[in-house]
């Protein structure tokens, strides 16, 4: 018999089988199972389900279910905030434990909060009514997102329904990244390359010395934006290091298991990217596949440069900008927001003086929160302005207004243009 | 037969078919007033009620990529519309076979606003062109879904099956 990929490993596990084939049709087990705000959603389909039902509507496992307000905190508006108070109710009834409401100690992007709270666990199957929760495998978790709906299936049932066994891209990477070059870049060239479609219903592994020396903070952008090029999960071998961030920076005890690939395992195909040669990436509007190098579209002239999101809103990011940025000014052309992607990384930052050296420069530091990446509220953009951003999608209308253009690009690259207010190279 | 009202080309997101905006916006009765909101005339003609029930959308590759929000899905549901892509996005496909909403995957599919179509189960007819062009199935694992008539029916034998049980 051929080896298994990781997400066949898992899956077997979750579903209690020696081994599983790609296409087969399995529900696996859920070891963690995430909402934000659509939790209202998810509430009222999981009532639905047991409408007609004899059955009290009660949750399969409340310990395994996290909850994170960050799609619209504080609340913008009072519709907002009645389904805000309406899935406290429901987590207090459910005795949900990871809970994470609008708080400076524990609040933040569902993403990070979930890395840095020590809920992900390489070799276990995590569900997530977003589509992002794709950032969980760089602990080595088969992390996926599912919509509202099957999410009340989860919440009553504890297993996926109806999963088939997604086949894998394996990506390797190799070489060393160039000063102001990093996973941001190697993953914008990466969807360039596959494009927005091309690993829809597949998931993607990544390897390579390149990712062996990567540190948690940058799988998690190489995960977090495997679902742009459609990918069901992407993926990153458990090794030292992720046990090193599970125990050092998430504070997890206990024994962890990091699931590996098979020597045989098969794969659909196989991408090389070599790191050494990889210039500062953009992604062009209105998709996140037009990607050019930063030097093919240098000196474009920009309005707002957002910082932030479950893909690039980290100590490490914020740390990059912050260099840049010290004791020099944000162009008066453009205005800079920075959204921390979680209270911790806001302390953080604030301890080691990176959010002053920011806000010195002018940029306005925001709460953390997805704020302006999905258009709701915080940070609208103009009739006819140009965003650069470190987010994840630059859909028409994706920060709020489909007259406006948005880029995507590393924090390297934004922060770079923030000096000059056109997009600028970081290197020189 | 459908009637083609709207016609869209590849990686159709879910901030196009309901922009983020109204994602505060949740329940299913409630979001086919915000579908493709950007797009006016398809809007209003949704909101009206002009857009006649089993009316078609007609689009390329990768339609519903993006987010996960079922809104995406339950506001093409609602106005009871069927959608013919070359291709959709998982998540998508899986919220439109969850809520019920009709998907027909069709590689070659050639479509004006006007055109009338009929499905069959394997093949799609332009019946203003007289285009035929053929259908894929939807995988195994939708296609049960679908035929339980959504997943809310589907889980919800399962669960009295499995907790009467455990009782
Ligand atoms: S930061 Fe943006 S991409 Fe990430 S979870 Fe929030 S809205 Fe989604």
């Amino acid at each position: 018999m051929s080896g298994m990929t990781i997400t066949q490993k898992i899956l077997a596990r979750a579903t209690g089988r020696a081994s599983v084939a790609v296409g087969d049709i399995v529900e696996p087990a859920v070891d963690l199972a995430m909402s934000h705000e659509n939790a209202a959603l998810v509430m009222n389909q999981f009532e639905e389900i047991f409408k007609g039902t004899s059955l009290t509507p009660t949750v399969w496992d409340p310990s395994k279910i996290a909850i994170v307000f960050d799609h619209r905190v504080p609340a913008e508006s009072s519709k907002t905030a009645t389904n805000q108070k309406k899935v406290r109710e429901f987590v207090r009834a459910q005795r949900i434990a990871r809970f994470h409401d609008v708080r400076g100690d524990e609040g933040g992007i569902c993403h990070q909060v979930l890395a840095e709270s020590g809920y992900d666990r390489p070799g276990s199957v995590i569900v997530g009514t977003d589509s992002h929760t794709t950032t969980h495998g760089a602990l080595g978790a088969f992390a996926f997102g599912i919509g509202a709906t099957e999410m009340a299936a989860v919440w009553a049932l504890g297993r996926v329904l109806n999963v088939e066994v997604p086949a894998t891209i394996k990506v390797v990477v190799s070489g060393d990244l160039a000063p102001w070059v990093g996973p941001k870049d190697i993953i914008l060239s990466l969807i360039g390359r596959l494009t927005a479609e091309g690993a829809n219903f597949r998931v993607i592994e990544f390897h390579g010395d390149t990712i062996e020396w990567m540190n948690t903070s940058g799988r998690l952008v190489l995960c977090n934006m495997a679902v742009e090029a459609g990918a069901t999960s992407g993926i990153v071998p458990a090794d030292d290091e992720t046990v090193r961030f599970l125990r050092s920076e998430a504070a997890v005890t206990g024994e962890l298991d990091l699931v590996c690939a098979d020597p045989g395992a098969e794969y659909e195909e196989v991408v090389e990217i070599n790191a050494a040669t990889l210039a500062p990436q953009v992604a062009c509007p209105h998709s996140v596949d037009h990607v050019q190098p930063v030097t093919a579209v240098e000196g474009r002239r920009i309005h707002q440069i957002v910082i932030g999101s479950c893909t690039n809103g980290r100590l490490d990011d914020l740390e990059t900008a912050a260099r840049i940025l010290r004791g020099r000014r944000v162009s008066r052309d453009v205005r800079m927001l920075v959204f921390p992607a979680s209270w911790r990384v806001y302390r953080e930052a604030m301890e080691r003086g990176y959010l002053a050296d920011l806000v010195e420069a002018g940029a306005v530091v925001m709460n953390p929160g997805c704020g302006c990446c999905l258009g709701i509220h915080q940070g609208a953009l103009g009739d006819g302005e140009v965003a650069l951003s470190t987010t994840n999608r630059n859909f028409k209308g994706r920060m709020g207004n489909p007259n406006a253009e948005v880029y995507l690009c590393s924090p390297a690259v934004a922060a770079a243009s923030a000096l000059t207010g056109t997009i600028s190279d970081p290197r020189y | 037969m459908s009637r083609v009202v709207l016609v869209l080309g590849d990686d159709v997101s879910t901030d196009a078919i309901f922009p983020g905006r109204f994602m505060a916006t949740v329940l299913p009765a409630e979001t086919p007033q915000f579908a493709f909101a950007d797009l006016a005339d398809f809007n209003k003609g949704v909101r009206d009620k002009t857009i006649t029930p089993g009316s078609a959308i007609v689009a390329g590759h990768n339609f519903g990529c993006g987010s996960s929000r079922e809104q995406a899905a339950s506001c093409l549901k609602g106005p009871d519309l069927t959608i013919v892509a070359r291709g959709f996005a998982r998540i998508f496909l899986q919220n439109a076979s969850n809520l019920g909403l009709r998907t027909i995957i069709c590689p070659e599919i050639e479509a004006s606003e006007g055109d009338e179509i009929e499905a069959t189960a394997d093949e799609i007819v332009n019946v203003t062109t007289g285009r035929r062009c053929r259908v894929l199935p939807l995988p195994s694992a939708r296609q049960a879904i679908v035929d339980a008539g959504g997943l809310v029916a589907y889980a919800r034998e399962l669960l009295i099956a499995e907790r009467t049980v455990t009782l």
